[in-house]
């Protein structure tokens, strides 16, 4: 797919995140929003994983570590057909399939495990990973990570494992977009120079500009030719990208916009195409 | 006399297992963390070693790894000390492994206070309570090497979650190849009406002690085998507290939010009798021989003796 289509894809799941948290009336929309184009362009023009082959052996596996932004995976699926459209109005309603972190129990293709405890995923990505080489399959696994979770010890217990099991077939992302709860995680926790700790625990390591749309496809065409160890996407992003009043603003981290701010959100995201 | 095969260690019951289950199932996955040859699984290693893997000391990562091995459709064991097998990694278990309903076997080895000269920081005497309270969590606590096997066997094909805890020292084998094993349902060891005492692990072997004990002073003990602690043999525990009147209960685990107390929510709930509990009473162990520490801990025949005749008493 052409970087411009993806564009315009972007905007759609913005605007689409934006519109289940609204209802929602709460979730975490600045984690998302910083996600948008690491996973519109993954699941557009790099994973083998479509609404028919989801359940086959043969498909491509992501795991979403920093469940709580689920509200981006869920447009995105809800983009390639995987969940209907109409569906994301029920984003963490009693008796909905939208948790508000991805569950296994509720059956929606493309939520391979249930996560949503920070630093988790990545050691999930390493089994997956290490299970595909058992059966000698060359399915890719794709995991992403926050930067605020990189504070998490067992995320270096996996990223440790990764390259000591040679896992070429696993990719990890790691959307920077420098905020967590509390603030800025450089004043919180510093866990820079973080593509450094990658590279010297045997990672390669790609950094990009995770809302450019031709870095992030190079990015995962060059995670897919390095043989031999795992790839670290780096991704430089904004914490709320593309809401001028929620971009770098922590308190954006777990709050949802009332109708007034959605309506101001999604003016701006149109605005952003022409 | 109490009918005894042999003294052996259930770790070798584990081990013995999987090797057996590896030869006819090409899904069985083992991991270690770093105590492979303690916890007997050298032996998969070395048959299986493309279906084995070591993630050195970190037991978050290795139940991790386990899961996406179960994502990826295999049939994940993994065993290290129980402590750092069932305490250390507990959310990752909770949130990943049960939420998830995925089909990872937890083999928790050097159980309880027999684990000896190491000290309080290797007796896990904690982990019925904290993997019963997990929703989709199968717990098994077998009592010797050739029940160890047989759990080990069967929760490779019960669908979820297993734990299975058992330990480092010899223990007298009392049951044969050809004794049941089902999950969730209790073994008969004794029959009698005067009392029940229940068990699992290392102290069904005391109860059966206890029990030879008792009938020279003229009581009858039935004696129950619940090696299956979740899902727990409810008809077995109800019957034996309408049939005898009075139960107590014994483990080689903490007491509370144990073995008995599981035992005790069926009782409570349908048919209320006096109840004695045998095991760790709200303290750490310490290091010492097995055997010396079984008798200052109170985890002894003669102990369960004295808790059958404070229960009788109260019936």
């Amino acid at each position: 797919m052409e970087i411009a289509d993806l564009k315009i894809i972007s905007a759609s799941v913005r605007k689409d995140v934006l519109k289940m948290l609204q209802k929602a009336g709460s979730g975490h929309p600045g984690g998302s929003l910083s996600a948008v184009e690491l996973l519109v362009d993954l699941y557009n023009n790099h994973m083998n994983f479509n609404k028919d082959n989801c359940q086959d052996k043969n498909r491509d596996y992501f795991v979403l570590s920093k469940g709580h932004v689920c509200p981006v995976l869920y447009a995105v699926l809800a983009q390639i057909g995987c969940i209907p459209k109409e569906e994301l109005d029920t984003l963490r309603k009693i008796g909905g399939r939208l948790q508000g972190h991805p569950a296994m129990d509720k059956h929606i293709p493309g939520i391979e495990i249930s996560t949503g405890s920070l630093g988790y995923g990545l050691s999930i990505g390493v089994g997956i990973a290490k299970g595909m080489k058992a059966l000698k399959q060359d399915n890719r696994v794709y995991v992403l990570m926050g930067d605020g979770e990189q504070q998490e010890g067992s995320v270096w217990e996996a990223v440790m494992c990764a390259p000591h099991f040679k896992l070429d077939n696993l990719c990890a992302i790691v959307d920077c977009n420098g905020l967590q709860i509390d603030g800025k995680v450089e004043d919180i926790l510093n866990i820079n120079p973080i593509a450094d700790k990658y590279r010297s625990f045997g990672w390669n390591v790609i950094e990009i500009d995770g809302h450019n749309l031709k870095e992030v496809d190079e990015a995962y065409s060059k995670a897919k030719q390095c043989k031999g160890k795992p790839t670290a996407i780096i991704a430089k992003t904004v914490k709320g990208k593309g809401v001028s009043f929620m971009e770098n603003v922590a308190d954006w981290h777990g709050k949802a916009p009332n109708a007034e701010q959605l309506e101001q959100a999604l003016k701006e995201i149109d605005e952003s195409l022409k | 006399m109490v009918k005894v095969f042999g003294n052996k260690a259930t770790r070798f019951g584990f081990g013995e297992g999987l090797v057996e289950l590896g030869k006819k199932d090409n899904k069985i996955f083992v991991l270690g963390a770093d105590t492979v040859s303690s916890v007997a699984i050298n032996g998969f290693q070395k048959e299986f070693p493309d279906r084995f893997a070591n993630v050195g000391i970190a037991e978050v990562n290795l139940l991790g790894v386990a899961a996406g091995l179960a994502v990826a459709g295999f049939t994940p064991f993994v065993s290290t000390y129980g402590v750092f097998a069932s305490g250390r990694p507990w959310e990752q278990i909770r949130t990943t492994i049960c939420y998830s309903n995925l089909n990872v076997k937890i083999g928790g080895s050097h159980s309880g206070l027999m684990v000896g000269p190491d000290g309080a920081t290797h007796q896990a005497l904690e982990e019925i309570s904290i993997m019963r309270c997990l929703p989709h969590m199968t717990v098994l606590v077998p009592c010797d090497l050739v029940e160890t096997k047989k759990a080990t066997m069967a929760a490779a094909y019960h669908n979820g979650p297993v734990y299975i805890r058992y330990g480092r020292e010899n223990v007298p084998i009392i049951t044969e190849e050809n004794t049941p094993f089902e999950i969730g349902k209790a073994v008969k060891m004794k029959e009698g009406n005067d009392v029940c005492i229940m068990a699992c692990g290392s102290m069904v072997y005391e109860s059966l002690m206890a029990a030879e004990i008792l009938e020279k002073e003229g009581i009858k003990a039935r004696v129950l085998n619940i090696h299956t602690i979740k899902p727990i043999d409810k008809q077995a525990i109800i019957e034996a507290a309408k049939d005898c009147g009075a139960i107590v209960t014994a483990e080689e685990h903490q007491i509370f939010g144990g073995f008995g107390s599981a035992v005790a929510e069926v009782v409570v709930a349908n048919s209320p009798v006096p109840m004695e509990f045998v095991g760790v009473n709200d303290t750490f162990g310490e290091s010492g021989k097995p055997a010396d520490l079984i008798v200052k801990y109170g985890l002894k025949d003669i102990n369960i003796v004295e808790a059958v005749k404070k229960v009788l008493k109260r019936k």
